[in-house]
């Protein structure tokens, strides 16, 4: 256990809740009767399907594959038929549809023949690489990026830090704990992986101090592999949002992510836990990602746990099998309470970015009209990026989308700290989604009014020579005709002088 | 079951507009009950008056405005704006000077420009400042500290003289009235005494003015107080002070026949109200953590220079107002580094 | 009463200075007007300004002649941009040119499409693609929902489809605007 180097400013106490669903050992969510697959549930392009409906497909066999660099392939979670393959409501704020397969399962849960690779050592990076993005692995703490991307340093940095990221800082998440208390050992195991893979000189791993059990048994995994070097645990105060990654960094290093550049610039590569977990498994047991961990938990949900469920289970029949009290239909969260978002509808797949399941929340903010901003100023002290709420609030109210740029509204990493301590109950982080979300919209619609004004200019200098040259081509032709003219009267005219001459001489 | 709001966080904190307001309140009662002891039961008169001038004109001004007016009225804005006022007129003020001053603060300082949170102006200050400028010489004839008077005022001839400007005993108000500490300072210094001499007069007692000293000391407790409850920062208050302090030190070393001593600053006028009650008013002041030394330093700074150069014997209410012009500016230039800025 | 009012004004000679020094010192050197005004025209390039295009409306624009609510594509806030822009009130779209409408994208019937070229001589940004006799289609990043491939059409097999939203272009509502009807029940 190391002292922590660094501090970030602002961030909040919040009551973790987190005993509620760390009470019994992780369980199996019972296999669904269809699993419905969003080809997008990662950051980047979606995958492209390479199966058609009435194929049947096993376990853990590759149904879409990757679509260019910034993508990963999805696979089969249980054996089954593909039923179909068309637009279905995801598991998104917006509450949209999207291209997904659905498998209608068959009970067997027939694994597909895997590769397990005995001694990783043997395989180059790039193999290692290969391996995890056709194995479909994404970051599993919330944001889904494409995870063999963050195992290539790239040829210009060298790697100092792996950081393996167990804050876990949200209240009522308790996945990546449980997941440390029970599979250590499968942790350490893609640990190693991605060091090696990585070539990182030492690899820290960062667990917040209100998780004394995942930490004594990260301690017991790690002590039981001597071999591992340059390998340390970081146990870090609990405070929100440290599991933020640059908040992270920051905390363990003392070292500030540049506002345009990534860990990598420093260094740094930062992975979750259940991340590892997932690599582990896809190297040495050939396992692609099919499964993860989530939290279901909440006031409403009196059997909460960490449940193990198969991508695709319908988010209804999870909370079922949690015994939760509600209605059919009515909304929950998905995600945490802080950065989490809204959902209803039952027919809502469990994804790879699923972590928690929420069903009713102990201080919930009340829906009320918010006073004016005061200017208090408390947000401010809130904001772990140091920016100033209040103003980008302002602005953004007033649509005022250059000056949100100025104060910086895209460092914002939509925490909510400042929202939870504003005393006029502003819904801050809204209005900065909605900055954020218009911004980009105005950004892609100069994009494409730009492709356009080009093209159009394009076509009217097309139009224009084409116009010049049919002109050019008149002219010719007239010149052409008024020289043979030309030509022809002046034969006439030689012809009838020659006739004169003629005539003279005759 | 439960409600939710659209987006997150869904949870939320227990900081709410009208408990900071009504702990700023019940931070100034300690230093109101010093008033009471030294000026007379006059001072609640006045507070009970300016009260409710504010909270009718307030909730009559969100109907106009079409406003909701439960949670307005509820946030104490209005109260907390009355209270300073209130305090801060001398408290034998015909009843028609705080109706006026409270009207104006309310109406025009607060709800012209759009109500709670978009004042660009301190509005109790905004009120201080007509009626100091309207009414020079009922806003200066301070009452004595009870222990000088004759005889102390009562509740009920407290009330004939706010209202009907003279008691049955005959007395009206002028003959019980007298120059506050700061302004027998300010005139006699301008008379060639020295500052040493001048406060051995019994208006002074040993710190500030008589009195005055216990109502700063209640003041600057209950900003301890709001410190400690998280309502305001300390960089307001701590800059101004320690501005004040280190300008009055520095003329009192040099120049000591124009000036007090920095502990009479610090004790006398409206030093503490203004230093953690006033200048901290958060919708008319800076809002960056550097921004708001700036703007303590600044009202620190110019109430001193008004108090020993300018016109009037406190500065208090234009050193606020002066600095509630700039903090627009303040804040722009005072922007905190962003995380990862790479400047 | 008098040094408040020289220390007033005095205050605001010096707030004045300040601001006009600023206004010169960070002054943004900006690109000729006409350009200005084109970059904030949609460039759907429907003519329905009545020029032949944004640019020539910008143009016209820049040299006075013309009022600046006549972009139905642009709408609102477009209107707005140029108010802004030029320091003008806005006004509200001028009726005559059309009205504002949501983001449209043109889809050729590949089934009934005859092949016989007129889509692509109209279209203002090349979207259209196909041979003489042979099915067309649309580039639909490419189409600026400017309808002008409808009226040409011999057999009308060009329909305009509204954009439908998907979630990577999603964006959040304005909270300012849902504020009555936030609080869904949980
Ligand atoms: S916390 Fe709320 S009221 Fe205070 S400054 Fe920030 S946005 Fe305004
Ligand atoms: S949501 Fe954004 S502005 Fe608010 S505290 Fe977090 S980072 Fe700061
Ligand atoms: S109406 Fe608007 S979009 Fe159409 S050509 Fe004119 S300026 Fe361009
Ligand atoms: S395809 Fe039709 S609607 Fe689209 S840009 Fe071309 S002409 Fe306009």
């Amino acid at each position: 256990m190391t002292k922590t180097l660094g501090f970030f400013p602002g961030g909040l106490k919040l009551p973790g809740h987190k005993k509620r669903s760390t009470q019994t050992p992780i369980r199996k969510t019972p296999l669904a009767k269809r699993l419905t697959l969003p080809l997008q549930q990662h950051i980047g392009s979606a995958a492209i399907p390479i199966v058609e409906v009435g194929d049947k497909v096993l376990k853990g066999q590759q149904i879409a594959r990757a679509d260019g660099h910034v993508s990963v392939c999805l696979h089969a979670p249980s054996s089954g038929t593909i039923i179909a393959i068309e637009d279905h409501p995801i598991p998104h704020p917006s509450g949209l549809t999207a291209p997904c397969i659905t498998i209608e399962t068959d009970g067997e849960d027939n694994w597909v023949e895997r590769h397990p690779v005995k001694d990783y050592r043997s395989l180059s990076t790039h193999e290692i690489r290969q391996i995890v993005r056709d194995a479909g692995i994404v970051g599993l703490g919330g944001a889904g990026f494409p995870s063999f991307i963050k195992l290539n340093p790239g040829v210009h940095h060298t790697v100092e830090t792996l950081l393996l990221n167990g804050a876990e800082c949200e209240p009522y998440i308790s996945c990546d704990d449980m997941l440390m208390r029970e599979r250590a050992d499968g942790i350490i195991d893609g640990i190693e992986i991605m060091q090696y893979a990585l070539r990182a000189r030492e690899v820290i791993l960062a667990i917040e101090d209100n998780k004394p059990q995942a930490i004594s048994a990260m301690e017991l995994a790690l002590a039981s592999r001597p071999h591992l070097q340059n390998t340390r645990l970081v146990v870090v105060p609990t405070r929100y949002p440290t599991g933020g990654e640059k908040q992270l960094i920051q905390v363990v290093t003392g070292k500030e992510v540049p506002s345009d550049g990534l860990p990598i610039d420093l260094g740094i590569v930062s992975h979750n836990m259940g991340t590892a977990y997932a690599v582990g498994r896809a190297i040495h047991h050939g396992e692609p990602l099919i499964s993860r961990i989530v939290t279901v938990t909440g006031k409403d949900v009196p059997h909460a746990g960490n449940f193990e469920t198969l991508f695709g289970t319908p988010i209804s029949e999870l909370l079922t099998y949690a015994e939760t009290k509600r209605e059919p239909d009515e909304a929950f969260i998905l995600g945490g309470p802080m950065m989490g978002f809204s959902l209803s509808g039952d027919n809502l797949p469990v994804t790879k970015t699923a972590n928690c399941i929420l069903a009713g929340v102990d201080d919930v903010a009340p829906a009320q009209e918010p006073l004016p901003c005061i200017r208090c100023g408390d947000c401010a002290s809130a904001c772990p990026a140091s920016l100033l709420p209040q103003q980008l609030y302002w602005h953004s109210r007033a649509k005022d989308f250059d000056q949100t740029r100025d104060y910086n509204l895209f460092d914002c990493i939509e925490c909510g700290c400042c929202d939870y301590v504003c005393p006029s109950k502003i819904p801050l982080v809204s209005y900065f989604r909605f900055a954020k979300t218009e911004i980009m919209n105005q950004e892609r619609e100069r994009k494409k009014s730009d492709l356009a004004r080009d093209r159009f200019e394009t076509r009217q200098a097309r139009l224009e020579r084409e116009q010049r040259e049919k002109e050019e081509r008149q002219r010719q032709r007239k010149a052409a005709l008024a020289a043979s003219k030309a030509k022809k009267e002046q034969q006439e005219k030689a012809a009838e002088t020659a006739d004169a001459d003629n005539k003279e001489t005759e | 079951m439960a409600i939710f709001r659209m987006s997150p966080p869904f949870l939320a904190g227990t900081n709410r507009v009208t408990i900071q307001m009504l702990q700023v309140i019940f931070a100034m009662i300690p230093a109101i009950a010093a008033m009471v002891y030294f000026f007379g039961p006059a001072v609640l008169i006045n507070i009970s008056l300016a009260l409710t001038v504010a909270l009718l004109a307030e909730a009559i001004l969100l109907k106009l405005r079409k406003r909701p007016v439960k949670p307005f009225i509820t946030d104490g804005s209005a109260a907390v704006t009355a209270i300073l006022l209130a305090v801060a007129i001398p408290p034998l003020s015909p009843w028609w000077l705080t109706v006026t001053g409270v009207l104006f603060a309310i109406v025009f300082a607060k709800h012209l420009y759009g109500g709670l949170g978009y004042n660009p102006f301190n509005p109790a200050m905004v009120g201080y400042v007509l009626l100091l400028v309207s009414f020079p010489l009922e806003m200066t004839t301070w009452l004595p500290v009870e222990s000088l008077a004759d005889k102390p005022l009562d509740l009920h001839s407290a009330f004939q003289l706010i209202f009907y400007g003279q008691t049955n005993a005959g007395w009206v108000a002028d003959t019980v009235s007298g120059a506050t500490p700061l302004d027998t300072m300010k005139t006699q210094i301008g008379q060639s005494i020295a500052p040493a001499y001048i406060v051995n007069q019994n208006l002074f007692g040993s710190l500030g003015g008589l009195g005055w000293e216990w109502i700063n000391i209640w003041f600057a407790a209950g900003g301890i107080y709001l410190l400690y409850r998280r309502v305001i920062s300390w960089h307001v208050p701590i800059a101004m002070i320690a501005t004040m302090f280190v300008l009055s030190g520095v003329t009192y070393l040099f120049a000591p026949e124009i000036t007090g001593s920095p502990l009479f600053h610090l004790m006398s006028g409206g030093t503490m109200i203004g230093a953690f009650f006033i200048a901290t008013d958060p919708v008319s002041g800076s809002t960056t953590v550097k921004g708001r030394l700036v703007f303590g330093a600044g009202v620190g700074a110019l109430t001193y220079i008004i108090r020993v150069w300018g016109g009037y014997p406190d500065g208090i209410a234009f050193a606020v107002l002066l600095m509630n012009m700039l903090a627009p500016l303040i804040d722009y230039y005072t922007q905190p580094k962003v995380y990862g800025a790479t400047k | 009463m008098l040094t408040a009012v020289i220390a007033l004004t005095l205050l605001a000679l010096i707030l004045g200075l300040l601001l006009g020094f600023a206004s010169i010192k960070f002054k943004v050197e900006g690109d000729p007007i006409v350009d200005q005004i084109d970059k904030i025209l949609p460039q759907t390039q429907c003519g329905q300004c009545s020029f032949a295009g944004c640019r020539p409306y910008a143009e016209a624009i820049a040299a006075g002649e013309v009022d600046i609510n006549r972009c139905p594509p642009g709408g609102e806030s477009t209107i707005q941009a140029l108010a802004d822009l030029l320091d003008v009130e806005p006004k509200p779209l001028d009726e005559e040119c059309g009205v504002e409408k949501p983001k449209m994208l043109a889809v050729i019937d590949e089934q009934r499409c005859i092949g016989c070229t007129l889509c692509i001589q109209a279209c203002p940004v090349d979207a259209i693609l196909g041979a003489a006799k042979h099915m067309h289609t649309v580039i639909a990043d490419e189409c600026t929902g400017c309808e002008l491939c409808l009226e040409p059409c011999p057999v009308d097999c060009i329909d305009m489809v509204e954009m439908t939203p998907n979630p990577n272009t999603w964006r959040w509502p304005d909270p300012s605007h849902v504020q009555l009807e936030r609080g869904e029940r949980v």
